[in-house]
Parts: C-alpha cells; structure tokens; sequence
C-alpha cells in the first residue's frame, strides 16, 4: 500500500454526481493498494466522458477511437511482454456497443488487461442515447418512451468468451478492492461499474436509484469468473531466418535456343497439375539459361474448376509480364478449354495443342491433337504436355526438364518412362 | 544453339518474398494482419520470418494492435487490399495523429468493393490522397520493379521511424504473386534502422519538438518520464485541447513535419532522351509495361523519355516541373479515370497531356505505344 498519488491535483472533469469521478478515484486507492508506482501503468481511454479523464492521471496514457480502447490496450500490453506493468482500459457502454468485438477478442485471447467498463447505460457525451446496454423501459431523450428491449449483460458475454476475472459493481462507495482484485489477476479481467448519468439518465429518469434500476434490469451484481480464463500465448517467432536462401536459386547449366521471348499458356483443370507443371518448366527454362515469368490463375475453390499458367520464357530479362497473345496454348481438359476460350480466338499464329478428345475452340492457330490422358491419365497430362511441347520445338534440353522433375523429394504417380514417349 | 543466357543463378519469385525480407531487415519486428487476397503470400511469409507474426480478427484490431505495438516501441507491419484497408482508415488517421511508426503494405486489386479479389488494379490512389481527414499528406512509397521491393520496403521503415507516422508501402496484384527469375545475389544492404528516442533529464514533453519538427519517441511504459499519447486535437503535452492556436499549430506540424523532409523520401527514376517532346509517366505494374514502351518506341526512332514515379504522397513538385518540360505527356495507369493524372493536373489536362486508362487487364506496352505515336 502506498500514498503515491496516480491523480493530478485540481479535481475530476465530470458533471456533479457522475459516476466516473467515483471509478476514478477506487482505481487511484486500488492501484496505491497493489504499491504500484504511475509509471508502471499504462490508461488506455477512448472517446466518451470516461475518456476525458486521462489528462487527471499521472500514469502513462494512451487516448484512442471510439471503442477501440480495448484493442489498443492489448496491442500495448502484447508489445510491452513486460508482467511489471498494468495495462488498464477505460471504456464506457457506448464504447463497448461499437467495441464488442474487441472485447470479446481480448477475453477469447487472454490478453493480461483490466478493462473497466463505466456503464451509465446510454451515450452520454453525445446527448444521451441509447446504447446497447440500455434496459429495457430505461429512457434516454433520443427513447422517451423507454427502450424497447434488454441491455446486453456483458459479464455473462466476457465471461463465456474465456476472461480470467469478472465484477458488476454498483458504482457507489469504495470498490477498490475489487479493482485491485482484478489488476493483479493474471489474464483478462473486466469490472463493469453500474453508473447514472446525472445530464441524461437521471434526468429522464427522475427518482431511479442505479441499484434499482440494474434489479429492474435483471442483472446480477457478483463476480461472475475468477479464474480458469484463457491465457495469452505470445507469438512465436519466425522460424526463418532468410527468406532469400540459396536452395531457391537456380543455377544455369544448359544452353537454349530462343532468340526471342516466348509465351505458353497451359490450360486445364483442378487437380492435373497444372500449377506444378508450369513450375517446372519455369525451372527448367532458368536451368538453361531462360529468364521466366510464371503466373497462375485458378477460382478461389482451388480444388475443381480450371486451373491455368502463363509461362513467359526469354534470352532476355523480361519488362512486361503481361499476358499477351502465347505463341503456344496447350488445353488438357475441357476447364482448361473452355477457360482459354478468349485466348485461342486471339491466336493468329502459333501452336494450339490440345487433348485429343477436346472440343478446341475457334482460333487461328496450328491445332494439334495429342492423347495426353489416353497415355499418362488425367493427373499427369499437365506436365506431360509440356513435355510434348519441349520434345517436339526443343526451346531447351529435355535434360534441364528431367533434371527438374528427379530433384530428391519430388513424387511422381507416373513412371517418367511412361511421361518420356512421344 | 543461338541466345545469349545469363551465367549467374537466379531465384524463381514473387515479390512478396522480397518485399517481407527486406521489411524485417530494416528493423520491422512484428507484422499483424488479417487474411486477403492477393495480400496472402505477405501474411504467409511473414508468419515465416517476422520475429512477432499476430493473427487479427479483423482489420480494425490489426491497426489498434499495431498501434499499441508502436506506442510500446515496435515498428509493426500489415499487408493488405482495399476492402480491409477501408475498415483501416479511421485507425490510420488515429496512429497519424499519434505520431507512431508503422507501414501498412497496400496490394492493389479491382474493385469497387469486394470486386475481383484476383484482378489487379491501380484503383487506389485516391483513396491514399484522401485517407486522412482533413487533406493531410499519407506518406506513401509505390513499388515499381522487384528492385524496389527491396529497396522501397526498406525505405518506407526508415520514413515511418524517421517522421513518426505510417507509411503506405503501395503495390498490386502482379508485382506481389507473379513469380519471376531474378538475380538476388547483389543486393545492397539493409541494415535494422536505429531508433532514436528521448534522452534529456527535463520532464519529457512528448510532442515538443526542435528543427525537424518530430517529437523525440519514448515508448509507454518506462519508468523515466511520463508519455501521453493522443489521437484528439491536442497540445504539446498530449491533452485535448480542442482548437487553442498551441493545439491547431500541433495540428499544422503534422503536415510541416513531411513537407519538411521530402527531398529526403523522393523517389523516381527518369530515363530522359535528348530531343525528346514526349515524357511517358508511369507507377506501380504499368511501370513494366512503360519501359517496354520506351524500348520499343526507341527502337523504332521515336525519341521519348520515361519518369516512373515512386513517391507518390506527399507529390513532390518535381514530377510536374519534369512535366513541364515536355510538349506530350502521356499518363499511363490501370484505372479509368487517370488518378495519378489528376493528381497532378487537376480537373483539366493542360494541352498535351493525355491518359492510358483501363480495368480488369494490364495496361500492355502496345497501347502505350499508340498514345505516343497518335
């Protein structure tokens, strides 16, 4: 216990008989209780008259969003990773409407803050209207006639969502044990402090005691969890050290026999390989000496549908990585086909390869027809075209391609044999 | 066998690879975000290599956190698109007026709204100019090459420690997940940015400030001097002070600060052909295309120079004084109203001036090449 003030002298901001002024001075003794030094507490406030009070405190103080208090005090106390300092958040019901979110987010990952809800069941710094707290037959001026339902309970919710340590209060006399209880609880704790607003609430609701009106409500005023909360796991740290390793390069070792940039596109479905095909022949193309460009293009279901990649191969480093009208478009399903639609019609020249058995759109191109899946079946046919395609131009060594497909650790379903007759 | 071919090995990759790496060399420690496309290889290599990776449940958290990250003394990271970019605007404007560190890495895609998550786009550069309320200055760096995935993610840490405010690191589709080969064996350097903070024995006044008109940092938490930190209109000491001159100046300075230091966050390259009378400009992806452009056209005998722009908030002055020199200047990006164009030119292009606009495909080199010759 110690006298070290944690409030500025001058008084409070607030209205006469507001309850804020009351959570302002319990947290002062509570944090006096624990011996606490200012310094070694960080207030987060947001926007509503609660917030106002940060100028009164002598701890750290960080002023925010509207409902967002919550959130920026877990982002302090997860980057502080120091257990010495208290992270408090202030937040009213208003906050708490906009700010759900977080809160439940912060009780779910048991972040090591106190939040302390100033509930006078309204909006109070914007004239008085209803929150998402507001009882039942409660009025406000914007709700004259009563709210027409039940106010959150918001310690049943923080509760269910995995907090460390729950209190409603009533927001008279001395509570500051119970803040105190729940500053030095280990993992997420919230105090909700049952107010009236002098401006707005007890003026629409002359005679209504804060007691009353919370009994009225339904609510329980105990503790509703004192232990057993979910417990923050800091983040672990990356286990990379490099992401630019040299397993990633790849080293030229043959030659080519481009003169000029060359675009494939091949075209087929969700789960033929595409995506892995189109990899290696990238690779393959480096290994000889090939600058590439490699782009996929799939739905967002990525296991059925089309599935496409546009090669871009060139002895020259490539500006544009645009898709441009392929000089080869090799089609292996009927969604590759009909996904390539566009680009076949475009072709004026060049090599249209497609699976024999496929309708092959209308295009200007050479059509060849060959049985990728009668030979290699439907999972391969993907690679197996490219294969076809290099056997036949010869852009590069069928070597670098086969050098690629036995790196150690690469699978196969099919025999290379099977993959190497054309 | 005919072809030249490299002799050096190379990588095959994206540049979201390059753009993480080189964030967290520069001193980036923590990267906090919330999944999208096509921002996922970012958030996937981050939970590779950053030493703290935070998963969000939404996009306003991930800013609150990053926010409180910086105000603990982190330089935090998120990489995301428009629609969770739009949930982060108030939250910007907050960690702005705050004065803390962070870069947010903004992956261009076609909207409006959800739109096309795997089309890319050069949709929103006006959004960026008009993110904080009030018209203040975003400082945004625009990626144009794989070059600038290093160099630029390096740049945008040093510019949000250095002037204490966010930083947009603004990119696209493409650039961030087409995979390309790339020659990553002579990089220059990054070295972690050395954070300065407040050493004096006086009581720390946290938005006091000398000649460069930024406050000295001090993170929360420490037990020599009191921090208040603020996202209201406030005084030196971080209280409301809601519109006394004190508070308005504070105010003023958050624009003075950057204007301030602008030649020392200027990027561009401009490749510039004497006896030129035509300027291409050119940012972001369409940037490819525009030095194919200048290929070609300079093959064919067309004289014309190339300005790729890289700082694009605050606009330096010089990107029009360069403008100015030219009788054509054609203004080539993937959105249909010429957002770059308008930001330099306003409601009404001068004489010669003209656009290369469109959606849902990349701009090609062939078009910019037509509005050059037309």
């Amino acid at each position: 216990m110690t006298t070290t003030p944690f409030l500025k002298e001058g008084g409070l901001p607030f209205c006469k008989g507001c309850g804020h002024s009351h959570v302002t001075n319990n947290t002062e003794k509570a944090l006096q209780k624990l011996g606490l030094h200012p310094l070694d507490v960080v207030l987060v406030t947001d926007i509503g008259c609660h917030g106002i009070v940060d100028k009164s405190f002598l701890t750290h103080t960080v002023h925010g969003l509207h409902g967002r208090a919550v959130a920026l005090a877990g982002g302090v106390f997860a980057g502080l990773e120091d257990p010495t300092k208290k992270v408090i958040a202030f937040i009213g019901d208003g906050g708490a409407t906009i700010g759900m979110q977080h809160l439940v987010g912060a009780a779910h990952r048991g972040f090591d803050i106190t939040v302390v809800v100033h509930n006078n069941m309204l909006y109070g710094m914007t004239g008085g209207q209803p929150s998402d707290f507001t009882p039942c037959g409660f009025k406000t001026p914007t709700v004259p006639d009563g709210q027409s339902r039940p106010g959150h309970d918001i310690c049943e919710l923080i509760t269910a969502a995995g907090a460390s340590y729950v209190q409603r209060l009533i927001g008279v006399g001395d509570y500051s044990d119970a803040l105190a209880t729940a500053f030095s609880t280990k993992g997420f704790a919230l105090i909700e402090v049952m107010e009236l607003c002098p401006s707005h609430g007890i003026k629409m609701n002359p005679g209504m005691k804060v007691k009353q009106v919370v009994e009225n409500a339904g609510l329980d005023v105990k503790v509703f969890a004192s232990e057993n909360g979910n417990v923050y796991s800091p983040p672990t740290s990356g286990k990379s050290k490099n992401l630019l390793g040299t397993t990633l390069e790849i080293e030229p070792m043959y030659t080519n026999s481009l003169d000029k940039r060359l675009s494939v596109v091949l075209a087929g479905s969700a789960g033929g390989g595409v995506q892995s095909a189109a990899d290696w022949f990238a690779k393959a193309a480096m290994m000889s000496g090939l600058h590439v460009t490699l782009r996929g293009s799939y739905p967002v279901t990525v296991g059925v549908g089309f599935s496409a990649s546009q090669i871009n191969v060139s002895p020259e480093p490539i500006l544009y990585t645009g898709w441009p009208t392929p000089e080869v478009l090799i089609l292996t399903s009927v969604d590759g086909a009909n996904y390539a639609q566009a680009t076949a019609a475009k072709m004026q020249s060049g090599l249209l390869i497609a699976d024999e058995n496929l309708d092959v759109p209308p295009t200007g191109a050479e059509v060849i027809r060959v049985p990728f899946s009668a030979r290699v079946g439907t999972r391969d046919n993907s690679v197996y075209g490219l294969l076809w395609l290099l056997n036949r131009e010869r852009y590069f060594p069928l070597e670098a391609m086969m050098e690629v497909l036995t790196e150690p650790g690469r699978s196969h379903r099919v025999k290379l044999e099977k993959l190497l007759q054309f | 066998m005919s072809g030249t071919f490299a002799t050096k090995p190379m990588a095959l990759t994206d540049g979201s690879r390059l753009i993480t790496e080189s964030l967290v060399r520069a001193g980036a420690n923590v990267f906090i975000g919330y999944p999208i496309t096509p921002a996922n290889l970012l958030y996937l290599y981050a939970t590779q290599r950053f030493p703290k990776m935070l998963a969000a449940p939404d996009e306003i958290t991930t800013l609150q956190w990053m926010t409180g990250f910086a105000a603990a003394g982190h330089v935090p990271v998120t990489a995301t698109s428009f629609p969770g970019y739009a949930l982060m605007v108030e939250s910007i404007n907050m960690a702005y007026m705050m004065e803390l560190p962070m870069v947010i890495v903004l992956a261009q895609r076609l909207g409006p709204a959800t739109g096309s998550a795997t089309c890319g786009a050069q949709g929103d550069l006006n959004l960026l100019h008009g993110t904080l309320s009030g018209g203040y200055s975003l400082p945004t760096l625009c990626i144009s090459s794989f070059d600038d995935c290093w160099m630029l993610s390096a740049e945008a840490v040093k510019l949000a420690t250095k002037l204490r405010t966010p930083v947009v690191l603004l990119t696209s589709k493409e650039m961030v997940m087409t995979r390309m080969s790339y020659d990553w064996s002579d990089l220059p350097d990054v070295e972690p940015i050395e954070r300065k903070t407040y050493q004096g024995a006086e009581p720390y006044v946290p938005y006091a400030v000398g000649e460069d008109l930024v406050p000295d940092f001090l993170p929360v938490g420490q037990n020599q001097h009191q921090v208040r930190i603020t996202a209201s209109t406030h005084d030196k000491s971080g209280i409301i002070q809601n519109v006394l001159p004190e508070a308005i100046d504070n105010t003023r300075r958050l624009q003075e600060k950057l204007d301030n230091s602008i030649p020392s966050f200027t990027f561009f390259e401009l490749d510039e052909q004497e006896g030129a009378d035509t300027l291409i400009v050119s940012y972001d992806i369409t940037s490819q295309a525009s030095r194919a452009a200048l290929r070609l056209l300079r093959d064919s005998g067309k004289k014309v120079s190339l300005l790729v722009v890289k700082t694009l908030l605050p606009t330096p002055d010089a990107y029009v004084e360069t403008c100015d020199r030219y009788k054509r200047v054609v203004v080539a990006e993937e959105n249909l109203s010429g957002q770059l164009r308008r930001l330099l030119y306003g409601a009404r292009d001068r004489d010669g001036v003209s656009g290369v606009n469109g959606i849902a495909k990349m701009i090609s080199p062939v078009e910019i090449v037509q509005e050059v010759l037309r």
